[in-house]
């Protein structure tokens, strides 16, 4: 093999491709990143749509496949096969324009998602605010589709958008700088804005920064929580697509592949948002108790965890599979479900060698705590009433932004506090 | 956009022609921003053209700058701009002459600024001895955080009263009744 593959593997790298300068690898990783992601917002759209109609006592997609499995493909041909129309009188240019922005702007946070200490594209002294201003260009794009589209409903959804996207990311960013403050709580007295440090950081200090200080690090956290739904445009702070107000809001003119690439946007940005709140305070691709439970033996038992999910997996889908109806109009059905369970039981068989087994810990532990987070997005959906455009701007403004101030000066003054309480010896003294 | 990629042993990514290409797109969208009559695709393009002084900050082994540049003007600062302007009528500014026929004051400017141009090309060399970057590229936003609190305090807390200072005069003129 060229040299160009085979450096990147020796034993002693220990560092992402970007860092380590492989074009190669850095693209394999691209390629893999882009595609795990895309089959991630298959299975949500799946999930979301079974786990919302089951929290609302209905059955949800029942029809294409066994259980509706196949129901994001069907949905995928129909969007593919869709007329494209750019509305009359819009300005075609922007309006093909915006989609393509907000998919650019919600793939290219994952350049710096560390999805285990050396599995991530590339790491970057400046990553969170990277990550935090990619992020803040998919407003550019729901603007633009927005006003493009010359039409009221769209053009309401854009102001609306815009002005709560704005809003919250300063509450965001005052929770993401409480946390960046409890990195620097090192003999070195630095801290650091590069996404796998930050994770280091929480490693050295023997906590996750949610328990951090508490209960500052768990309101820093709670802040973050509510923004980043806010940040999404997600219930209960959908208002730029509020269906019973705007119909479907920004994207209400467009169809077809167009739409789905909205869509396709807003999952990708969820689950970025998702990461970035996973690092900053869930200890990123940590296991639990990284440090309490040391040694050869919970290193197995901890390793076993990604094989037993997937055993876990397969044991449900078996079970639905005994639980079809007999009926001979169901046998395909039936059979299909069974293969599934299969594919869940070799999965689970793979990740039981021990190479592979200790291989994907980190990204197993990162991916669960993701899946977490967009259940709570769904469980969100299902629960939370939609909040009035004035309540948005009130918590925003009034609740979220006065509290981000208050955790930020007690997180600096708790760091500081052998400091300050030298000083007041020391004035008490003269 | 990815920073990181040098190595000491290996060729930097930041090349000649990335800088040419920042530049020239800078410069390019910069044009646009004064030539279209559309006010919003005139935004659009002044938001290609912070991108691209972002790529340059990058380039130039400044990625805090990078960063920050993003983020305040291209995602706060530009996103107001046009929450503004999406409120204006369009198609009146675009009747209206887009051009205002200054050429005197616009001949001098450019006469001043090719001046200042010619200068430092000239003179660049003698007056910026040090060509090479010292500082390092993974420590960048350490250092700017240490002279930031350090060495500048007292600017740094100017500036930020001055901010107060707009806040309050913002919030002044928005609300009527006090």
């Amino acid at each position: 093999m060229p040299g160009f593959i085979t450096n990147y593997l020796d034993k002693n790298v220990h560092v992402t491709p970007g860092q380590y300068g492989s074009p190669f690898w850095a693209l394999v990783y691209i390629l893999l990143v882009f595609g795990g992601v895309s089959l991630a917002v298959v299975c949500m759209n799946w999930l979301e749509r079974k786990i919302l109609a089951h929290m609302q006592v209905r059955l949800g997609p029942m029809r294409v496949g066994p259980h509706g499995l196949l129901q994001p493909i069907a949905d995928a041909i129909k969007l593919i096969l869709k007329e494209d129309i750019v509305p009359e009188g819009a300005d075609s240019f922007v309006f093909l324009l915006a989609p393509l922005i907000i998919l650019v702007a919600g793939f290219s946070v994952y350049c710096v998602i560390p999805f285990g200490p050396t599995h991530a594209i590339t790491d970057m002294n400046i990553g969170i605010l990277f990550m935090l201003g990619v992020s803040s260009l998919g407003v550019l794009g729901i603007v633009m589709a927005g006003w493009a589209s010359n039409s009221h409903y769209p053009l309401i959804g854009a102001l609306r958008s815009s002005a709560q996207m704005v809003s919250y990311e300063v509450a965001m960013g005052l929770a993401v700088i409480s946390a960046v403050l409890m990195t620097s709580l090192n003999p070195a007295g630095t801290g650091t804005l590069s996404m796998i440090g930050i994770v280091q950081a929480q490693y050295a200090q023997h906590t996750w920064f949610i328990f951090k200080f508490f209960p500052l690090g768990f309101i820093a956290f709670f802040i973050f929580a509510v923004a980043m739904v806010a940040e999404t445009n997600r219930a209960p702070f959908d208002l730029p697509e509020a269906e019973s107000e705007l119909t479907a809001g920004f994207h209400t003119e467009y169809s077809g592949l167009r739409w789905s690439l909205f869509m396709l946007g807003e999952y990708a940005a969820m689950i970025s948002v998702s990461s970035i709140a996973i690092t900053l305070w869930l200890g990123g691709w940590m296991r639990p108790f990284p440090n309490l439970l040391q040694g050869p033996t919970w290193d197995l038992a901890f390793s076993l965890f990604p094989a037993l999910t997937f055993f876990g997996l397969a044991a449900m889908t078996f079970y639905s599979t005994m639980r079809m109806p007999k009926h001979p109009y169901f046998r395909i059905q039936t059979i299909g479900l069974g293969a599934f369970g299969g594919v869940f039981v070799l999965i689970a068989l793979i990740l039981l060698i021990p190479r592979v087994r200790d291989g994907v810990q980190d990204v197993y532990w990162f991916v669960a705590k993701i899946a977490v987070f967009l259940y709570l997005y769904i469980w969100y959906r299902g629960t939370f009433p939609r909040y009035r455009f004035d309540q948005l701007m009130r918590v925003g403004w009034k609740v979220l932004l006065p509290l981000g101030i208050g955790v930020l000066m007690a997180t600096g003054i708790m760091g500081l506090r052998t400091e300050i309480w030298d000083f007041v010896h020391r004035l008490v003294h003269i | 956009m990815c920073t990181g990629w040098y190595t000491s042993d290996m060729a930097p990514v930041a090349t000649t022609f990335f800088f040419y290409f920042l530049s020239g797109l800078a410069i390019l969208s910069g044009v646009l921003v004064i030539t279209r009559k559309n006010p919003v695709h005139s935004a659009l393009a002044l938001i290609l053209t912070l991108l691209s002084v972002a790529g340059l900050y990058l380039m130039l082994y400044a990625p805090f700058v990078a960063g920050v540049q993003i983020i305040l003007y291209v995602g706060g600062i530009m996103v107001l701009f046009l929450f503004v302007i999406m409120l204006v009528n369009i198609e009146r500014s675009e009747r209206e002459k887009q051009f205002n026929q200054q050429w005197l004051p616009g001949i001098l400017a450019a006469c001043g600024l090719g001046l200042l141009f010619v200068l430092i090309y000239v003179k660049g060399k003698a007056l910026f001895s040090q060509p090479v970057i010292t500082m390092p590229e993974t420590e960048n936003t350490q250092r700017v955080g240490m002279m930031l609190y350090s060495n500048y305090m007292f600017p740094f807390e100017i500036a930020s009263l001055l901010l107060l200072v707009a806040i309050i005069g913002a919030v002044v003129m928005a609300k009527k009744r006090i």
